[in-house]
């Protein structure tokens, strides 16, 4: 049987993660022969990774996700600058920009999203690509173009107070720039956030050089000037970065009639409404997915890829639990489920925590001692072991406050006085040796520390309980002497 | 370690001054002197009859066993009979043994129980090092550094001296320890990470991109002394601490905070064990971590480094001189022609009789008595009824064989279980040689008889081997003649022994290995010019972590992991004889947080059965509020339907075939009130 042609359109996070997983699967290609179509030249990389490339800490070379001939070690056809035109579902091949018909048995959009250029007079041009001075957080080219204007002092503002805003925004002030978000809703991060951790967000961002114009929208953009906001003031820029969102790329997918939500509609095997086109990552739309996040594209990769190479035919996806984590430097914050529960709400268990002066918030949503929602802003071991109760079902500790708190609070310290030390505690853990132990030996004859170790070993193993034993020594010692 | 005799009386335990342990010991061993004379001590061959064990004599048993040995042979050819070791025994017994086995029997069935212990650590070293020497410095050399990163290991339990060298790290706040439990150990550290069993990797990982990230890493190291770093950043790009947080469940602030400690270290080590190793993936557990220290260029650099700490008394010796399934003494490839040849040689033997590489531990045990598996095994110093992963699958093996036999000292578990069991000398009793953690060749001396009737495993496997027919000098039963010939067999091999006499080390030598002639003074820090790669580079590993090789689920939702207390050691064959050892942890108990344990109806003291997959141990619980709440633990030291292995997983390490102890998923019970032991039920 010859190989099932498979041919992936987008070679990004999810386009090379699934011919990766496919290889995985089928080293040698003899289940299934894979081409990959990439409309922009240069490797794939870790778009995960682009904040750290901004913010400078991060070199371009270390974000990219496969090396040089890594394609064609794999038995991978990957053909970069090479833009799919349009899709033949019925001849079952794919048109390229220069002409060519790549037949097909199984066709892949993994073709992303590409950022939303707000409306807003003088942003974009005629054809609608972004103004001079205008730059989408999107690309590593968008990343390098934006890092090339970004000095200290520079102001620059960024359309956005989402996720992708902030982190843009953090990583500009690292390298010291001005940096003012504006941001059209009434708070930061209003799809993770409720209102209160979104103001101690700004807050805390504040601390760390940004600035903010939060219920603001821009109204005019003028190049080289800056920002004019709907309230008639005016934000200086020599930049401008979008971070309004995204929509998915889903021309292809239109052209060759097939239903859209926003973006491709998928079943959970990640097939379309035609039986050999397949979609995955940010154009493909599961219920269970959110997009915008890398994680659901690589588990949509790795079940796509047991279905492809016939390797695992039961594959399911049954979507993605989402763990929203903001990458910003000295700023931690964690979302995850449904955060706007009332915390006066009946059904749910929830607990709050707000301390805005030092940057912190926390907020926990239980049901059956299951985390069902959560936002811990400043409390990274909370932000921690929430997640993972979260993402693994796991039930919590009865001790919310310990769970709000990150970490139990450490118990009482064991008494170390030798007069209150209980007759009962163990002294030397390696040789099991009390309190009592000791007195008995000290009175059998023992006079110092030395002495007690001699005749009952402790702090003959490793060591650390011997300051307490020289303590106990010595308030033996002064008994004795009390007593005569 | 030393003994004191007295005419007449007991032998006596003294510490003795020596760098490992600083004249610190533990209860262990304080009390180890009682088992010379231990009632429980076997003193005469026992041979299977129809009522039991028999007594039997040397020559009846050695005869019997030498008979059944021709005739399984005859039957099942060479590979029809396997030898299993152990990592206690002496250099001299490991060495003999490989060579009994290879050369007496003609098998390439033999491994031995070390690869239950440090087989990921000395995979990863090598591949890395082109080297495996446990810690590649003395270990007195840890007392100079400012943060030691402890990776799943917790001497303050199973080495208690060990910890005074840790101790000024500790006292400056320089301890950073990695375990899923609050152990002793932990309590010491100044940053304690608790990753969910069995996600060490990812955070190794997470912990090299915030290295990357922050800056950190050596870039002159990684051009002068590395290569491969390229290739393993890629694989480990994909796990950024973020991704690591949910995974592990430690914080990035704490991944980040590692990164900073280990790399404004003047002096920092990072040193892993068993908790990193016994993993279906640890060897690239392992080797993350070493792909670390090697970003921060911490190994082979003066007061830096890397190593693993040693689980076994002669770990590290156990896993060199030949006893291993696909290795031949001096620590050479049972591959590699040369090797075959250069030993062949020493042994007197053609090359081309030397079998090629056995099966590994569990698979050994595994196919023990089915159809194309060995039909006799022979155990020295090893309790496989007790040690093994599903032991449950390991006692029906062992009794489906047609001759088992077991060396020890007691009346192990396994030894229950043989056809014959031959009582052999222990540790005050025989002399010979073990290599440390550090490297370092250490003379065992005799210092007191062994019991009448109790005789050294080289006298067993001269007899066994003149009883097939071979020379008796080809089977020396005097240890410093059996070294003489070690030294020239393991002669430029890795481990080169060729420069350590027997007399080098009376006269109080430090004896590092290589030590490739007698004049040459030894190795004690082997990497400092160059690594034991022919172009003297360290090998970064590309590795990416991959989940447990059974996750939890609605069945058996809680993750159990395994391991040691202070009190016992191993199987607790031995220690379990001693009265003060049992006296401190007399009986098998699971550690489980207490709302779990509420959860499950279970009050402290409780009986309760903990299962697998695989099979049930009944255990008392022991309310632990430190645990996490998904997670129980269980040490393996106890006998019958108490032994941990019952529920463990025998998923295998692809590269160093190492079972999955630390993580398996189970469930937690109400022990039937009274009933009779289940152990063989299977879940």
């Amino acid at each position: 049987m010859s190989p099932r042609a498979v041919v992936i359109v987008g070679a990004g996070m999810a386009g090379m993660r699934l011919a990766d997983e496919i290889r995985r699967r089928d080293p040698d290609g003899e289940r299934v022969q894979v081409t990959v179509l990439g409309a922009e030249p240069g490797p794939a990389y870790n778009r995960v990774l682009l904040p750290g490339v901004l913010a400078g800490t991060m070199s371009a070379a270390s974000v990219t996700l496969y090396p040089q001939g890594w394609a064609e070690d794999h038995h991978i056809d990957l053909r970069e600058g090479v833009e799919a035109r349009a899709i033949d579902t019925a001849a079952r091949t794919v048109g390229t920009a220069c002409g060519a018909k790549i037949p097909f048995d199984a066709l892949v959009l993994a073709t992303g999203a590409e950022p939303r250029i707000p409306p807003t007079e003088g942003l974009s041009g005629e054809d609608g690509t972004p103004a001079r001075g205008v730059v989408a957080f999107r690309t590593l080219a968008d990343c390098l173009r934006i890092s090339a204007d970004a000095r200290p002092g520079v102001p620059i503002t960024v359309i956005g107070g989402g996720l992708l805003g902030l982190e843009a925004a953090r990583s500009l002030a690292v390298r010291g720039c001005a940096v003012t978000v504006v941001h059209p809703v009434g708070h930061l991060m209003e799809r993770q956030l409720d209102t209160e951790a979104g103001a101690v967000l700004a807050k805390a961002l504040t601390r760390h050089g940004v600035r903010f114009r939060i219920g603001r929208t821009a109204a005019r953009y003028l190049p080289g000037d800056g920002l004019k906001l709907d309230d008639g003031s005016h934000v200086p820029a020599e930049l401008v970065v979008v971070a309004a969102g995204v929509r998915a790329r889903t021309g292809l997918a239109e052209a060759a009639g097939l239903p859209m939500a926003g973006g491709v509609v998928v079943d959970d095997t990640l097939r379309t409404a035609h039986p050999a086109v397949y979609a995955i990552g940010d154009v493909a739309r599961h219920p269970g997915a959110t997009p915008g996040l890398v994680e659901p594209a690589w588990e949509q990769a790795d079940v796509l890829a047991g279905l492809l190479t016939g390797t695992d035919p039961q594959a399911r996806y049954r979507g993605t639990t989402v763990v929203t984590r903001l990458k910003a430097r000295g700023v931690d914050l964690t979302a995850m489920g449904e955060t706007t529960t009332d915390p006066d709400d009946e059904i749910d268990e929830a607990l709050r925590l707000s301390d805005p002066a030092r940057g912190r918030y926390a907020k926990l949503v239980l049901r059956d001692d299951r985390v069902r929602a959560a936002i811990m802003l400043g409390l990274p071991d909370a932000a921690a072991s929430a997640a993972y109760y979260y993402t693994n079902d796991v039930p919590v500790p009865e001790d919310r406050l310990a769970v709000l708190l990150g970490r139990a609070l450490p118990p009482a310290a064991p008494a170390q006085d030798p007069a209150t030390l209980a007759d009962t505690a163990t002294v030397c853990r390696c040789n099991h040796v009390t309190k009592a132990q000791l007195t008995a030996a000290w009175r059998t004859g023992a006079a110092d520390a030395a002495e007690l170790s001699a005749r009952t070993r402790a702090g003959t193993g490793c060591g650390t309980c011997v300051p307490l034993l020289r303590g106990i020594a010595g308030w033996l010692a002064g008994r004795e002497q009390e007593a005569s | 370690m030393g003994i004191a005799t007295t005419a007449g009386g007991p032998p006596s335990i003294e510490a003795r001054r020596f760098p490992v342990n600083d004249g610190a010991l533990c209860v262990k061993g304080w009390t180890s002197a009682d088992l010379l004379r231990s009632p429980a001590r076997l003193t005469t061959p026992l041979v299977r009859g129809r009522t039991g064990l028999r007594p039997a004599s040397w020559d009846a048993a050695l005869d019997l066993i030498a008979a059944e040995l021709t005739r399984l042979r005859a039957e099942h050819g060479p590979d029809g009979v396997a030898v299993f070791g152990g990592g206690g025994l002496t250099n001299e017994v490991c060495y003999l043994l490989g060579k009994y086995a290879r050369v007496a029997l003609g098998t390439s069935q033999i491994d031995y129980n070390g690869r239950f212990c440090m087989s990921s650590a000395a995979a990863a070293a090598n591949r890395a090092y082109g080297m495996d020497r446990g810690l590649p410095f003395p270990v007195a050399d840890l007392r100079a550094a400012d943060t030691i990163v402890l990776a799943g290991a917790n001497p303050a339990e199973t080495m208690p001296p060990f910890m005074r060298h840790l101790a000024p790290c500790a006292d400056s706040g320089g301890l950073i320890v990695i375990d899923p439990r609050a152990t002793p150990t932990a309590e010491r550290a100044a940053l304690h990470l608790r990753p969910a069993p069995g996600t060490d990797l990812a955070l190794a990982l997470g912990i090299l991109h915030c290295v990357v990230e922050d800056g950190h890493l050596d870039q002159d190291y990684l051009a002068e002394r590395t290569t491969g770093f390229a290739d393993a950043w890629r694989a480990a790009a994909a796990w950024w601490p973020e991704r690591v947080e949910r995974v592990t469940g430690v914080a990035v602030a704490d991944q980040r905070a590692v990164a900073g400690r280990l790399a404004g270290a003047r002096n920092a080590y990072i040193l892993t064990g068993r908790g990193a190793e016994q993993h279906a993936k640890g060897t690239d557990t392992v080797s993350a971590w070493i792909n670390l220290a090697l970003a921060l260029g911490l190994p082979g650099r003066a007061g830096s480094g890397h190593g693993c700490l040693t689980g076994q008394g002669n770990g590290q010796g156990g896993r060199e001189h030949g006893q291993k399934a696909d290795q031949l003494p001096g620590y050479r490839s049972i591959r590699d022609p040369a090797a075959r040849e250069h030993v062949a040689r020493v042994w007197g033997v053609d090359p081309g009789t030397l079998p090629g590489p056995g099966r590994s531990a569990y698979e050994l045990l595994d196919a023990l008595g089915t159809a194309d598996g060995p039909r006799a095994l022979l155990v020295f110093g090893s309790n496989v009824a007790v040690s093994a992963p599903r032991s449950t699958r390991v006692r029906d093996r062992l009794a489906a064989l047609d001759l088992l036999v077991v060396a020890d000292i007691v009346r192990s578990e396994t030894a229950a279980l043989a056809d014959v069991v031959l009582p052999v000398t222990q540790w005050a009793e025989e002399g010979g040689t073990m290599t440390n953690l550090e490297g370092r060749v250490l003379l065992r001396r005799r210092a007191v008889a062994p019991p009448p009737g109790v005789r050294s495993d080289l006298a067993v496997l001269h007899g066994l081997a003149t009883r097939l027919g071979q020379p008796a000098e080809r089977f020396p039963t005097d240890p410093e003649t059996v070294f003489a010939e070690l030294r020239e067999a393991a002669r430029g091999g890795v481990a080169d022994y060729h420069g350590v006499t027997y007399d080098r080390l009376r006269a109080g030598e430090q004896l590092h290995w290589p030590v490739p002639n007698t004049d040459h003074p030894g190795t004690p820090r082997p990497f400092l010019d160059r690594f034991a790669h022919p172009d003297g580079r360290a090998r970064f590993v590309p590795v990416t972590h991959r989940p447990p090789a059974e996750p939890t689920d609605a069945d058996y939702p809680l993750t159990a992991t395994t391991g040691r207390v202070l009190a016992h050691y191993q199987s607790g064959a031995q220690t379990r004889n001693i009265d003060a050892l049992v006296a401190a942890e007399p009986e098998m108990f699971v550690e489980v947080h207490p709302d779990t344990a509420r959860r499950h109806g279970l009050d402290e003291g409780d009986p309760a059965v903990v299962v697998s997959r695989r099979g049930r141990v009944r255990a008392t619980v022991r309310h632990t509020p430190t645990a996490r709440v998904d997670t129980v633990f269980l040490p393996f030291h106890f006998p019958g339907d108490h032994r941990a292995n019952l529920v463990t997983n025998p998923a295998l390490d692809p590269v160093s075939r190492m079972p999955e102890f630390k993580v398996c998923a189970v469930r937690l019970e109400a022990a039937p009130a009274d009933g009779p032991p289940d152990e063989g039920r299977a879940a």
